[in-house]
């Protein structure tokens, strides 16, 4: 199997195995080296005209002032990265709940024959609805309508009502990730299984869900790299999490930098799983090669 | 008769056939795979069934380990008949092991597990009592040093032991192989084709798809040339292989013998 279609770039240096031998390594290094240059040649350029052009426009003392200022920021970091704290709870919770509901639903959905087709129905209405609504709409029908039946002890505070909302919203794409993963197993696999005399269940649950899972994990991070981001959503419904706890200060000072702040924790705890998803998706890839040899 | 089949224990059919197949129809869609067979396995007996890819050999095999409902006819194992309505498929199937063209192997279990799966979860035998009965059959096979080993690092005739060892690990009454050396180098078929050697010997009930002809010739009791669906011709090797009597039997061996593969 080709698991590349792309033409080779100067990152492929890993696609030489030993079949390439020693002459081709010698052949490609000085290539390597320089498309290596001129992507540093190009980048320093690139960047260099735009923060050329930022500073040089008529606006950018203002911008720097309330966007840029070192005081604010240093004021402010401690309460927003306190406020993270919060994110986190929220994003693990949820992320927790929808591996689990993601899964059921996945499985509900891949029950075969005329007896579940309810069960089937049901689970393909949810997965349609709610990918269908935009986020926000959820997070503002569960925080502000279920506290407002008014049913004698259900909770005001808004915390488990964000939680219940994430986890739905993000069941209904991962429960598409983890169908897509059990479609991807060979159905000759659970003839192999059913042959030994597994039950349906059996052969899902020891042979068909570890292959399944296995192959989804770089997806589901995906997934939950856009969890951990949406989790700034549900301060519409009065969580005081980092958005909000930004947006308080922001409010107090006059002044931006908070929001700065933000994205810079956002982007310090995204990058590193980003990487990891990648590294994953090149270990498939290899195993792919390597198994299909 | 060769050596290996006049050899063998238990040729004479018993009372009570393993396997009794009478009007069989399988149709995928509007092509009717399967058109009608009729065919019975005397416990102990070993019968291979030889004819052109498509004429519902694997199709067959698939119909009596029950991976395929079929659409007419009736199939009795043991004097059960397993396509009688209400039946519990998981234990038939639990009584007939059968071994793919493609191994089919667990990718993610070791070798071990692969074999232990079946005997723990539906046999439910401790791991490791599953574990020791499976070490004694890898043993037998050549493959215990391989147990800790994952099926992608097996070469695909260790890779069809092990699928044999793991249908064996069941004990099953009847054993259905399918093809199981075509996806092989042509120098690893002979190590799988010594492990149903060994198996006849041992008078292991065996219903043998294959398109090794020299094999079929050697280990079988009685041979069935498939066509379009039906058996056309049925009866002991020598018979079959030196004296054809239908017009398409004698085409199908003339060309297999053109080929090269008897």
């Amino acid at each position: 199997m080709f698991s590349r279609v792309g033409p080779l770039d100067s990152g492929d240096l890993i696609n030489i195995g030993p079949s390439g031998g020693p002459p081709r390594v010698r052949g490609r290094q000085p290539t390597v080296l320089r498309s290596t240059f001129v992507a540093l040649v190009s980048t320093v350029v690139v960047f260099g005209i735009l923060v050329w052009i930022t500073v040089n426009a008529p606006g950018w003392a203002d911008v720097q002032a309330s966007f840029f200022s070192a005081t604010v920021f240093s004021n402010a970091f401690p309460d927003i990265a306190a406020a993270f704290w919060v994110n986190i709870q929220l994003f693990a919770i949820a992320e927790v709940l929808t591996l689990v509901l993601a899964l059921v639903l996945a499985v509900l959905r891949s029950l075969p024959g005329p007896v579940f087709f309810p069960l089937r129905f049901l689970a393909t209405i949810y997965a349609d609805i709610f990918r269908a609504v935009p986020g926000v709409l959820v997070i503002y029908i569960l925080g502000f309508g279920i506290p407002g039946l008014g049913l004698p002890g259900i909770p005001t505070d808004p915390f488990p009502y964000a939680v219940i909302a994430l986890t739905l919203i993000y069941s209904a794409y991962v429960s598409e990730v983890y169908r897509a993963g059990i479609e991807s197993v060979h159905p000759s696999q659970e003839a192999a299984a059913r042959s030994l005399g597994l039950s349906r269940l059996q052969a899902l649950r020891y042979v068909i869900l570890p292959q399944a899972v296995r192959r989804v994990i770089p997806p589901l991070l995906n997934d939950f790299i856009g969890l951990q981001k949406d989790t700034v959503l549900v301060s519409y419904i009065g969580v005081v999490e980092i958005f909000r706890q930004s947006q308080i200060t922001q409010q107090a000072k006059f002044n931006y930098t908070p929001y700065m702040a933000t994205a810079l924790v956002f982007i310090a705890v995204t990058i590193p799983l980003a990487r990891l998803t990648d590294v994953l998706v090149q270990r498939d890839r290899r195993r792919a090669a390597a198994s299909s040899r | 008769m060769s050596s290996t089949a006049a050899g063998r224990a238990g040729a004479t059919p018993s009372v009570t056939p393993a396997l009794f197949v009478a009007g069989l129809h399988k149709s995928f869609g509007q092509l009717e795979v399967l058109q009608g067979i009729d065919l019975t396995v005397a416990q102990h007996e070993v019968v291979c069934l030889i004819g052109a890819s498509g004429s519902g050999k694997s199709t067959l095999l698939r119909c009596v380990n029950l991976l395929e409902p079929i659409d007419a006819g009736r199939i009795v194992v043991a004097g059960e008949e397993i396509t009688a309505p209400g039946v519990d498929v998981n234990r038939i199937r639990r009584r007939i092991g059968i071994v793919f063209q493609a191994f089919n192997l667990f990718p993610h279990m070791s070798v071990l597990d692969n074999v232990t799966l079946a005997p723990r979860k539906v046999l439910r035998h401790a791991p490791a009592e599953a574990a020791d009965r499976a070490l004694a059959l890898l043993e037998r096979f050549g493959l215990a040093d391989k147990r800790a080993e994952f099926p992608d690092r097996l070469s695909g005739g260790q890779q069809q032991r092990v699928a044999i060892v793991r249908a064996l690990a069941m004990e099953p009454e009847l054993l259905l192989l399918d093809e199981v050396t075509s996806a092989l180098d042509p120098e690893l078929v002979a190590e799988v084709l010594a492990v149903i050697r060994e198996l006849a010997r041992g008078g292991m009930t065996m219903l043998i798809a294959t398109h090794e002809m020299g094999f079929a010739r050697d280990i079988a009791n009685r041979v069935c040339f498939l066509d379009a669906g039906r058996i056309l011709e049925e009866g002991p090797p020598e018979q079959i292989f030196r004296a054809p009597r239908a017009e398409r039997t004698q085409r199908f061996l003339q060309r297999v013998m053109e080929a090269g593969r008897l």
